[in-house]
């Protein structure tokens, strides 16, 4: 077991990792710092920051974004080995061998993620404005939402273990506090309630991993875990790796913690965007690539991440097929393409990159798609069923636009962004792994076929939204069957500007993001410092054919959703169907499963312990008492009051003494 | 004459005493065998110390005397007192203790 000085002198000698952060990158923490004040202002001014209060959460969010940059700049001005940095900001809690300081990662990872989560939510706060614009709790939202973005860079750019945990529990506190924003609506605060139950169970993973990091590597600084993995003893660093994966699991919605993700879209749709489709969800990712030296060393935790993401890429693509609440088919679909992610993640250093480029476009055109989603619901009076919409595409063009973009960019389509970083993950699946070539088998096929059923899903859901004919009210009256006339009157429209523009910038980055970025490899090389260099494997199949295959499972999925969805027509209410729809309707039972094999049996438990606190320990003292009183109520009657009696009763006492004196004398 | 016969009086005196005491309702009357048993006792007392021929039963005896005449003055006093409360003096009329 390495001691802390040695780790303080392993420290010392790794190259990797810098101290001295130049000039040019110590802004860091205003990134932090902007949405952070922005929140305590708000939250604190109440009532009183009602009418300025969402600008000010926008302008934070903004200058946050406009600090990334800075960052960014920064990052490409100095040479490709000098870009990892570490930034000591103060001591935390210092004591003796352990000593836990704040500190910031500044390298390609955190970077990118600061320029999502920045961009992005800058976006979806100006949405939010207009949005949002009707509610009376429009600040506290913001409050909130710059909250989330305080927390989400907190984990991000943390340079340990703890610090992350500080914003993976900050970012956790945001989603339950976002989801349940209309509470008082009850299914909404139980969906609340539900991710965040579900989120502490993989909560408990981090707490244990952390343990584990302590006991073995005496620090929770990335810099000495990540040096220090390959020397422990592979089980400890196995058990670290799960009990990460048991982490990104919760938070990502990965199988078998997936269940929350659905109902947590009981919130405002630009939060179903921002925290669970384009960022906090993917922090699971981001924990997994981050520990990349932790999994590198064990390839068996790799290889249950890689399984993890292909059953959930597998689930949720599934689930989306049936479900017709709009922002459930798309929560359905983002579980799909994080399983993707993790599967990327799991595959290795091969992978490690392509699951980051996946999870940035991904961030782009999901949130699109949910701003899209959003803007229907705006203009169809919050109707979220699609069996209910229809034909909006002619009142609602760039809805309409901005939605086929992104949709085509999830497809996989070239030259939209998915093609390239969805490709390349069904790539990486098919290079075989030395000792167990079935991987690349099993996990490509996966990936490939979960390409065609994610056409199928997301074609299904935008020609029930936008195509066919209409199946809303359109209050006209008219019998000649162009439509049903029951349900409430719509009236269809577009949004106003501020919902649109965030929604035509997030079009453009579904559209062009992905190739800029796929362009000479330069994200991958961007973010070399941090994923290492992977050699190009050749997959098992030639990446033409695969290609090729690929587009053809695509455009099978999109013409077969096309002939259902849009040529034929679509019953206002879900008909009958198969075992296995029916099952995909209800999320594969995953309520069923966990109330069956965890909320039963909890609640039998408590049931019982209850039961027994009140029967045996209550019971004893209670009975002990019970039996003092009986006792006490028949010896009362001796105490009649009579005072010839109690002189009898000492003569018969006296008698008594006598005769067992006399007794025992004789 | 047996000292045996002295100890066989004594225990008549007492259950004459004891009986009165218990069968009685009269206060004084109850009084008036308090006082019978407690001669009894002296009784028993001064044969036993003559019977083992040293004076400590005798001393016991005057003992019970004092005891006695100090039991007698706050007994009547009670008496009294409760008589003037109730226009009673029955044992039984008294009952209050039980509860």
């Amino acid at each position: 077991m390495p001691t802390v000085t040695s780790v303080a002198a392993s420290v010392a000698a790794s190259s990797a990792v810098s101290n001295e952060v130049p000039a040019s990158l110590e802004l860091a923490p205003y990134v932090i710092l902007l949405p952070l004040v922005g929140a305590a202002v708000l939250l604190l001014a109440g009532r009183r920051s009602d009418r300025w209060g969402h600008w000010l959460g926008l302008a934070t969010a903004i200058g946050s974004f406009v600090v990334g940059l800075v960052l960014l700049v920064g990052l490409l001005g100095l040479d490709a080995g000098e870009r990892v940095y570490d930034m000591a900001l103060y001591d935390w809690l210092p004591g003796g061998t352990l000593d836990v300081g704040v500190g910031l990662r500044i390298d390609p990872l955190s970077v990118t993620f600061v320029l999502l989560v920045t961009f992005v939510g800058s976006l979806i706060h100006l949405y939010s404005v207009a949005y949002m614009e009707h509610d009376d709790d429009r600040r506290r939202f913001f409050a909130y939402l710059n909250l989330f973005v305080a927390a989400m860079l907190v984990l991000v750019l943390a340079n340990s273990y703890l610090l992350l945990f500080v914003g993976w529990e900050g970012v956790g506190l945001a989603s339950y506090l976002l989801i349940g924003f209309w509470y008082r609506e009850r299914k909404n605060a139980v969906a609340a309630k539900k991710a965040f139950v579900m989120n502490r169970v993989g909560d408990i993973g981090l707490i244990v991993a952390m343990m584990l990091m302590l006991a073995t590597f005496g620090s929770l600084d990335f810099a000495v875990v990540h040096e220090q993995a390959p020397a422990a003893s592979l089980g400890i660093v196995t058990a670290i790796g799960l009990m990460l994966l048991l982490a990104a699991c919760g938070k990502s919605a990965q199988f078998p913690l997936q269940a929350w993700l659905g109902d947590a879209m009981a919130g405002p749709t630009p939060v179903s965007a921002l925290i669970h489709a384009a960022t906090m969800v993917t922090a699971g990712v981001y924990l997994v690539v981050r520990s990349a030296p932790i999994f590198d060393v064990s390839p068996d935790a790799r290889l249950v991440v890689a399984i993890i993401g292909a059953v959930t890429l597998v689930f949720g693509a599934i689930i989306g097929c049936a479900k017709d609440d709009i922002k459930k088919a798309l929560a359905a679909s983002t579980m799909s393409q994080i399983g993707y992610m993790i599967l990327a993640a799991g595959l290795g250093p091969i992978g490690y990159a392509f699951a980051i480029f996946h999870l940035v476009t991904h961030g782009f055109f999901k949130a699109g798609l949910f701003l899209g989603a959003g803007s229907v619901m705006h203009g169809m009076g919050d109707q979220v069923d699609m069996r209910r919409f229809g034909g909006l595409s002619r009142y609602m063009k760039v809805t309409f636009v901005t939605f086929g973009l992104g949709w085509l960019a999830i497809l996989g389509i070239p030259p939209f962004s998915g093609f390239w970083s969805k490709d390349k993950i069904i790539e990486a699946a098919f290079v075989p792994v030395e000792g167990s070539e079935w991987q690349a088998w099993v996990f490509g096929f996966t990936a490939l076929i979960g390409a065609g059923i994610t056409a199928f899903y997301m074609s299904r859901l935008f020609f029930m939204t936008f195509g066919g004919k209409r199946r809303w009210n359109d209050g006209s009256g008219d019998v000649d069957g162009t439509g049903p006339q029951q349900g409430p009157v719509q009236h269809p429209h577009e949004s106003p500007l501020l919902m649109t523009l965030p929604m035509v910038v997030l079009a453009f980055g579904s559209v062009f993001l992905g190739g800029l970025l796929a362009w000479g490899d330069s994200f991958v090389t961007w973010l070399e410092p941090v994923t290492g260099h992977a050699e190009h494997a050749e997959p098992v199949l030639p990446v033409w054919s695969l290609i090729t295959l690929t587009l053809l499972l695509v455009v099978g999925g999109v013409i077969l959703a096309w002939r259902q969805y849009a040529v034929a027509d679509v019953p206002v209410t879900a008909p009958p169907a198969s075992a296995l729809t029916r099952a995909a309707r209800v999320d594969l039972y995953q309520d069923a499963v966990n109330e069956t094999v965890f909320m039963r049996p909890g609640q039998y438990l408590t049931r019982t312990l209850v039961y027994s606190d009140k029967e045996v320990v209550d019971g004893t003292w209670m009975g002990g008492a019970a039996l003092l009183g009986t006792v006490g109520r028949v010896w009362r009657k001796a105490q009649n009051g009579f005072v010839r009696s109690y002189a009898a009763t000492i003569l018969g006492g006296l008698i008594v003494i006598v005769a067992v004196v006399l007794a025992l004398a004789s | 004459m047996e000292l045996t016969h002295y100890v066989v009086l004594s225990c008549i005196l007492f259950s004459v005493g004891a009986a009165t005491v218990l069968l009685r309702r009269n206060a004084i009357i109850v009084f008036m065998g308090v006082e019978l048993m407690l001669n009894a006792t002296n009784l028993a007392f001064v044969t036993f110390g003559r019977m083992h021929g040293d004076l400590s039963g005798q001393v016991i005896a005057f003992f019970v005397m004092v005891v006695a005449a100090a039991e007698v003055v706050v007994g009547l006093a009670i008496i009294i007192a409760i008589f003037r409360a109730r226009r009673s003096v029955s044992v039984d009329d008294v009952d209050l203790l039980k509860s």
